[in-house]
């Protein structure tokens, strides 16, 4: 095993359980993503893995070795923050020295190293600068190069573009990708950003109030989420109340009925059913028996796509029609519609339905 | 030249009158409460002639009152230096229970009155104290003698280096540090080459005040010191000593090279951190 594995690691801080029991592995040069709302403990795994946190339990491996009571200097990791941390009386090269110099490495090859080093973060001609004349994507490129100095077994990053504008961040996102595709490095990073999570990473973790929720592909997190958390968090979703009848689903407030799909849940329940936007098309005529009668409420461009809002009785539902089918079929605020949901999850309303609501209302997900 | 130009200058010189009222105040302000006195000392100082200056200050008490200075100073800047630095370190970067306690009273010298302080010390260590009986019988004097006079210094400077670094300890939060470690470095390596550096000038500026503070102080170490000639005397007791004994020129003359040295130093360090201060941070 050359990556990383943590076993059972349980951190409290006093009474608050921030991680609870977590183990996963990472193999050798995949790039992970911990993906979590904020205070859902990924930062502390990540900072337990690096050895800055002492766990309460549990036990962490880097490439095969037990590192679980290492000084972090003696982990041979390279940990990228996220208000990258540099030394601000030093100048670029001085901080991306600092780790050979401390571990007494030859002259001439720490300038060499210093020299690759500015080449692969692209910040030729700033080399005498200080930190404080950078700009944010620019200092982030430097707490990259510095961790990547020693040659780390692996690197960790902990929301390394969370203090950057959106535009740098996506940016610098693609840019780490492609690096990473380079240098292969074993990496874990942190991230709030579903977006950012899928967009890089071979392998997603899904952290929730310190428990991992699931782990998978990012197409596996999106399209098969394991619990109502993970289809919430990961990707835009349409939280849509109902109820079961008839081996069917009642949508509250309407005659509209759907297939239920899952045996699990008996008759004479509430449930909640989950749909994301791109999953509801919208139909003039009721194709099916369980085409579901709406009125649109609102259409607004979106570049390129249009974002369609619908009332279905006592629940809205966002629709997302691309561009092109949107312009064979225009359609009009007021108009009555029929509605299908091409693909969707049923989950038992009890299960913490309204602590998972009101999360995503905090999100912004929902309004 | 433009008369235009020379126009808009005159009105951008031009003062409210609610500011040549504030600015004329502040002028009077330290005219009366510096400027006159500093010139009365220098005024007293050579009043009998530069000779009364030079044999008052050449005597064997002054220059030890001076070397007795020079000594307390230096040895409280050390020591407070090193545990003010170890204090705040240990307050910014350790939670412990009691933390907040000792935190407030780390201001404790700053409040309590000097002369209080003295008699503290007499009460602990005199030869009948709690804990100067023990020393009593060791035959080590602690009041009277230059390790109350040190300890009495060492109180009243004691907060100045603590409290100039922690707040930028604080500040700066430990992302550097443990970057430094993730890095390899240990906590030797950690601490001459990201912590110091980070808090240089807030240290600069403590050990400036401890010095400050140092030279000055009175009333802890008189009551201390018992103002021995040529044994216990530092210089502001030799100073309040002479002023008694009507021997102004001794006592201003003394006075003002201590103006002079504290004048010096402060404007010694204030150039430093105008050519060196401003380029890193």
């Amino acid at each position: 095993m050359n990556g990383i594995k943590v076993e059972n690691l349980t951190k409290k801080f006093e009474d608050f359980v921030a991680v609870d029991d977590v183990s996963f592995e990472v193999k050798e040069g995949e790039l992970v993503a911990l993906l979590g709302p904020s205070g859902s403990g990924k930062s502390t795994i990540l900072r337990i893995v690096a050895g800055l946190e002492t766990q309460d339990r549990g036990h962490v491996y880097l490439t095969g070795e037990n590192v679980t009571s290492l000084d972090p200097r003696k982990r041979k990791i390279g940990f990228v923050f996220q208000h990258y941390a540099l030394f601000k009386h030093m100048t670029v090269e001085k901080n991306i020295a600092f780790g050979l110099e401390v571990q007494k490495k030859n002259k001439n090859l720490i300038k060499e190293k210093i020299a690759d080093l500015i080449e692969l973060v692209k910040l030729n001609g700033h080399e005498k600068h200080y930190p404080n004349q950078l700009s944010g994507g620019q200092r982030q490129r430097v707490a990259l190069a510095r961790a990547l100095a020693p040659e780390p077994k692996v690197l960790l990053l902990d929301e390394p573009f969370g203090s950057l504008d959106s535009k740098v961040r996506k940016n610098l996102a693609r840019w780490i990708r492609h690096l990473h595709d380079r240098i292969r490095v074993t990496s874990i990073f942190v991230t709030h950003d579903q977006n950012e999570a899928m967009e890089i990473s071979d392998k997603i973790i899904v952290v929730n109030r310190g428990r991992i929720e699931q782990i998978g592909k990012a197409s596996e997190v999106y399209e098969h989420p394991k619990s109502k958390f993970v289809a919430s968090f990961v990707g835009n979703v349409n939280v849509i109340n109902g109820r079961t009848q008839d081996s069917q689903i009642a949508l509250n407030g309407t005659e509209g009925r759907i297939d239920k799909k899952t045996k699990d849940i008996p008759d004479n329940q509430d449930i909640v059913f989950l749909v994301r936007p791109e999953e509801v098309s919208i139909k003039r005529t009721a194709s099916k028996p369980t085409s579901i009668p709406a009125v649109i409420e609102g259409i607004h461009y979106r570049g390129s796509f249009y974002e369609v809002d619908l009332r279905v009785g006592d629940n809205e539902i966002k629709s997302i029609i691309q561009k092109e089918n949107y312009k064979k079929n225009p359609l009009i605020v007021g108009e009555r519609v029929f509605i299908l949901f091409t693909q969707f999850k049923v989950f038992e309303a009890s299960e913490g339905h309204q602590a998972i609501h009101r999360m995503l209302k905090q999100l912004g997900y929902i309004e | 030249m433009n008369p235009e130009l020379n126009r808009v200058e005159l009105i951008r010189n031009r003062r409210h009158i609610g500011e040549w009222v504030t600015l004329s105040l502040v002028l009077l302000w330290f005219f009366i409460l510096i400027l006159i006195p500093i010139f009365g000392i220098i005024r007293e100082t050579f009043s009998q002639g530069l000779d009364a200056v030079k044999t008052s200050l050449a005597t064997p008490a002054s220059l030890h009152a001076f070397w007795l200075t020079i000594l307390l100073t230096t040895s409280a800047v050390i020591l407070n230096t090193l545990f003010g630095t170890i204090l705040a370190i240990v307050l910014a970067r350790q939670n412990f229970k009691g933390k907040l306690i000792l935190e407030s009273l780390l201001d404790l010298p700053f409040a309590v009155s000097p002369v209080v302080a003295g008699f503290m010390l007499i009460i602990l260590f005199g030869s009948t104290g709690w804990i100067g009986s023990w020393f009593s019988s060791m035959n080590i004097k602690i009041i009277y003698a230059l390790p109350g006079m040190l300890i009495a210094t060492l109180f009243v400077t004691f907060p100045f280096v603590a409290r100039e670094i922690l707040p930028v300890l604080r500040e700066f939060g430990p992302e550097q540090e443990e970057a430094a470690s993730t890095l390899g470095a240990s906590q030797w390596q950690t601490f001459w080459r990201i912590t110091l550096p980070t808090i240089k000038w807030g240290l600069v500026y403590g050990v400036t005040l401890t010095i400050a503070r140092s030279i000055g102080e009175f009333g802890a170490v008189l009551v201390v010191s018992g103002s021995i000639i040529n044994k216990t005397q530092t210089a502001t007791l030799r100073i309040h000593d002479q002023f008694s004994d009507f021997n102004y020129a001794g006592a201003f003359s003394a006075a003002l090279i201590l103006i002079v040295a504290s004048f010096l130093l402060l404007n010694f360090i204030k150039h430093i951190y105008k050519t060196k201060g401003g380029n890193t941070s």
